[in-house]
């Protein structure tokens, strides 16, 4: 098979020339070009102190960080909302407008709701922060433009869906370091108290030096949006994001990313390798698009520390979603559910985070930021957002190639995943076949870098 | 073989069709074998039709005590008064709190297909019609354990929906117990604090709590029952009952005896749970001590709506199921069913 064939056999909308054409545009420095300068932005908000809200994607989480927005000390208001679907976006401003009848929260009028693939571009202007929530395919093209606008940024995690995604947001993250722009990326277990208090304990010597570490995210899986009459490739791509990778990145990205940017965190760094093994077994239906239920990657750090990552969507199986860090004097263990457990090598325990009391960690997030924009302080969590973005995807190359993938090919590589196009009866990158089956990355052949 | 129950639109009606084992060479499945078994009252074993997974009922003979704490009783709450009297009719009740093992074939459809042969497959049709829960987010089991575990961090609609699926499937209708029920059961005819005296030092013997359980969940049946052969009702997992939790409810009952009361629910929060947890101190753990749910139990639920299958912020709470020995006609049935209440994030 030739090389062009494997590649059309993992990303059949790409010819050589196609990637190559599509990437040249993605890489272009139009960034730097419209680079105003700004200094503090609040100065902007003049004698009403509210802080004005635009929704990007309006779906279960953005409708649930638009309230976690809105519920943030001081006066703050939802002024716009875009989304791809319109019953999404009615759905969501249903649920905003529940939560807060009060016109002061939310005055979203008719001509302030947009629906459609540049939406987004109608919303961003009208804010003074904006939340990007949509399937993590959109977010470079999102994030770009709301730093291009000089807008503060709450972006939930991942923040792209392949290499060249990943380079536009390291790109943008830089214009916004410039231009003091507070981005806050919603991996939460940054903002939880027993990570915080247990990552300080290890960060002070607890286990002393590192040597290894493990993440698992075990559980049943997601949702599954069936195919509906009438509607296009596009549409139902779109509806069934989840398991197509051009929009979601495969579970190892869009969920395991918690577990593996906590090691990212620990361990200072980000891997410079990987190698593993995934496939799918029982997610194979017609609804379940092209990604994996099971991947297993060994990362190498530059130190030489191996990290192995374990995620899988297997419903009756073992449930677990927790790290945990091995050194030369003990053990640590966290989870999302607040669990912060230091011991020595023999059990005895050093550390036991309670977290009964905890504050929510996802209401956190958003207090920090709206107090960071208030007080003219920056916070900026772009630069990680991306590099445990990337370190996700090194590891699905991983496992769709069964090769060893290396750090800076992953990342520089000129294979894009993305549409060339965004309407709803453009092509969409992968497609089924006359069965309605899509092509499934199969290690050995598919190429990924 | 014919399907002996069939559910519409959230109604169920309730079909047995006994002839059909009749003439057929196949062995009863138990659901209609245990039909003939109701007059007798006794203790039985219920296998979920088609899996080898089974859960033990407890006769609880009808009666009437006294709902509440006396105003004497120590760490009392004003919520648990005034006492009254209550007259319960007689019910089954599970010997345990449900675990995962037959609370996850309720959750995953693909565990229930596996786990049936091919004959029992046709016994799917009227448990697909009740809606199950999406796939938990979380690790539900947050790490306790699982087989022999107690379920936990289910709502009490998620609670309720899995009796509806196992009346679906069994043809017997489980539900959730009252309140009333629920105290009647625990205190097995005592009338202290806890149903095997006044003392909280003799709850190590009988119950797993903040003090004994290490910050988790227990295998049920693993401490001592109560004089009626229930176990875990103090402790291991708060456990769902039926009702709305109003803390006045008691007052309208102070002067007349009240008949199977229940508070139906109608909002989102709260509703009330019994007979404390792992996570609790000895004075949740009275018979007459009422808990009852609050918002900040999904406060990690990042959706919204949020879930109103799962809980995200509650690893202690979990339920057993009851069966009143007069099965009621399909048109009672209906109304222990409830609707979903959109959870905004209260």
């Amino acid at each position: 098979m030739s090389e062009e064939k494997d590649l059309q056999n993992t990303f059949p909308h790409l010819s050589r020339r196609g990637f190559f054409k599509g990437s040249a545009a993605l890489l272009g420095g139009a960034l730097i070009s419209q680079l105003p300068f700004e200094t503090n932005a609040y100065a902007r908000y003049g004698a009403d102190d509210t802080i004005k809200v635009a929704l990007i994607g309006c779906g279960g989480r953005g409708t649930g960080a638009a309230i976690q927005a809105l519920s943030t000390q001081g006066k703050v208001k939802l002024v716009a909302m875009a989304d791809a679907f319109r019953d999404r976006l009615d759905e969501s401003f249903t649920a905003v407008s529940t939560k807060f009848p009060d016109k002061s929260r939310v005055d979203v009028p008719e001509k302030n709701k947009f629906v459609g693939f540049d939406a987004y571009k109608k919303a961003i202007p009208l804010a003074d922060v904006v939340i990007l929530a949509t399937p993590p395919g959109f977010r470079p093209i999102h994030f770009e433009e709301a730093v291009n606008a000089g807008k503060h940024i709450f972006m939930e995690k991942p923040v792209a869906t392949d290499g060249p995604g990943v380079r536009r947001v390291l790109a943008a993250a830089e214009i916004a370091k410039k231009k003091n722009l507070n981005v806050v990326v919603g991996l939460q277990r940054r903002y939880q108290n027993a990570y915080l208090e247990t990552i300080k304990r290890i960060n002070d010597g607890a286990i002393g030096d590192i040597t290894s570490a493990q993440a698992y995210w075990h559980n049943a899986g997601v949702w599954v949006r069936p195919r509906k009459e009438g509607q296009t490739e596009m549409e139902y791509q779109m509806r069934n994001w989840y398991y197509f990778n051009w929009l979601c990145g495969d579970h190892i990205l869009e969920q395991h990313i918690h577990n593996i940017d906590v090691v990212n965190w620990v361990k200072n760094d980000y891997p410079v390798s990987a190698q593993g093994m995934g496939g799918r077994q029982v997610r194979n239906g017609k609804d379940h698009g092209e990604i994996f239920d099971h991947h297993y990657v060994e990362f190498t750090y530059a130190d030489g520390t191996i990290f192995n990552s374990q995620c899988r969507h297997q419903p009756g199986t073992m449930n677990r979603v927790e790290e945990v860090f091995v050194g030369t004097k003990g053990r640590a263990t966290l989870s999302g559910d607040g669990k912060g457990i230091v011991t020595d090598l023999k059990g005895g325990s050093i550390y036991n985070h309670r977290s009964k009391n905890d504050p929510d960690p996802y209401q956190t997030e958003h207090d920090k930021l709206f107090a960071a924009i208030r007080s003219g302080s920056v916070i900026n969590n772009a630069e990680y957002g991306a590099k445990s973005t990337m370190t996700a995807i090194l590891g699905r190359n991983a496992t769709y190639s069964g090769q060893v993938i290396k750090w800076d090919d992953a990342l520089n590589t000129q294979i894009s995943i993305m549409p060339e196009k965004f309407a709803w009866d453009a092509p969409t990158p992968t497609k089924p076949d006359a069965n309605g089956n899509y092509p499934i990355p199969t290690p050995g052949v598919t190429r990924v870098i | 073989m014919n399907l002996h129950k069939f559910i519409t639109s959230g109604a169920v009606t309730v079909i047995l069709l006994v002839a059909a084992g009749f003439t057929n060479k196949q062995p009863l499945p138990n659901s209609v074998a245990n039909s003939f078994q109701e007059d007798k009252f006794d203790p039985y074993r219920e296998t979920i039709p088609g899996t080898k997974v089974s859960f033990e009922l407890v006769p609880i003979k009808g009666g009437e005590f006294r709902m509440g704490s006396p105003a004497t009783e120590a760490k009392r709450k004003p919520d648990e008064g005034p006492q009254h009297k209550v007259k319960i009719e007689p019910f089954w009740m599970g010997k345990y709190e449900v675990t995962w093992d037959e609370f996850e074939i309720f959750v995953y459809k693909e565990i229930e297909k596996q786990s049936m042969n091919a004959s029992s497959m046709a016994a799917t049709g009227p448990s697909d019609a009740v809606s199950r829960p999406s796939p938990p987010y979380l690790d539900m089991t947050f790490g306790m354990g699982k087989s022999g575990f107690p379920a936990i961090n289910m709502t009490q609609f998620g609670a309720l929906t899995y009796c509806k699926w196992l009346t679906a499937k069994t043809g017997h209708f489980y539900r959730l117990p009252t309140e009333a029920e629920w105290e009647y059961a625990c205190r097995a005819g005592a009338t202290t604090a806890y149903s095997f005296g006044d003392d909280p030092t003799g709850l190590d013997e009988y119950s797993w709590n903040f003090n004994n359980s290490n910050a988790g969940t227990k295998k049920v049946g693993s401490k001592k029952p109560n004089a009626w052969g229930l176990y875990d009702m103090h402790g291991n997992v708060a456990e769902w009952t039926l009702d709305q939790y109003d803390p006045n409810f008691y007052a309208q009952f102070a002067k007349a005896t009240a008949t199977n009361p229940w508070l139906k629910p109608t909002k989102l929060y709260a509703h009330t749970l019994r007979g404390g947890s792992w996570d609790d101190d000895p004075d949740a753990l009275r018979s007459a001590a009422r808990q009852f749910s609050k918002p900040v139990w999904k406060q990690r639920d990042p959706q919204i709506p949020k879930s109103q299958w799962w809980f995200t912020d509650a690893s202690f709470v979990g339920f057993r199921v009851v069966r009143p020995l007069k099965q009621p006609s399909a048109e009672e049935i209906a109304k222990y069913w409830s609707e979903p209440i959109k959870d905004y994030g209260s």
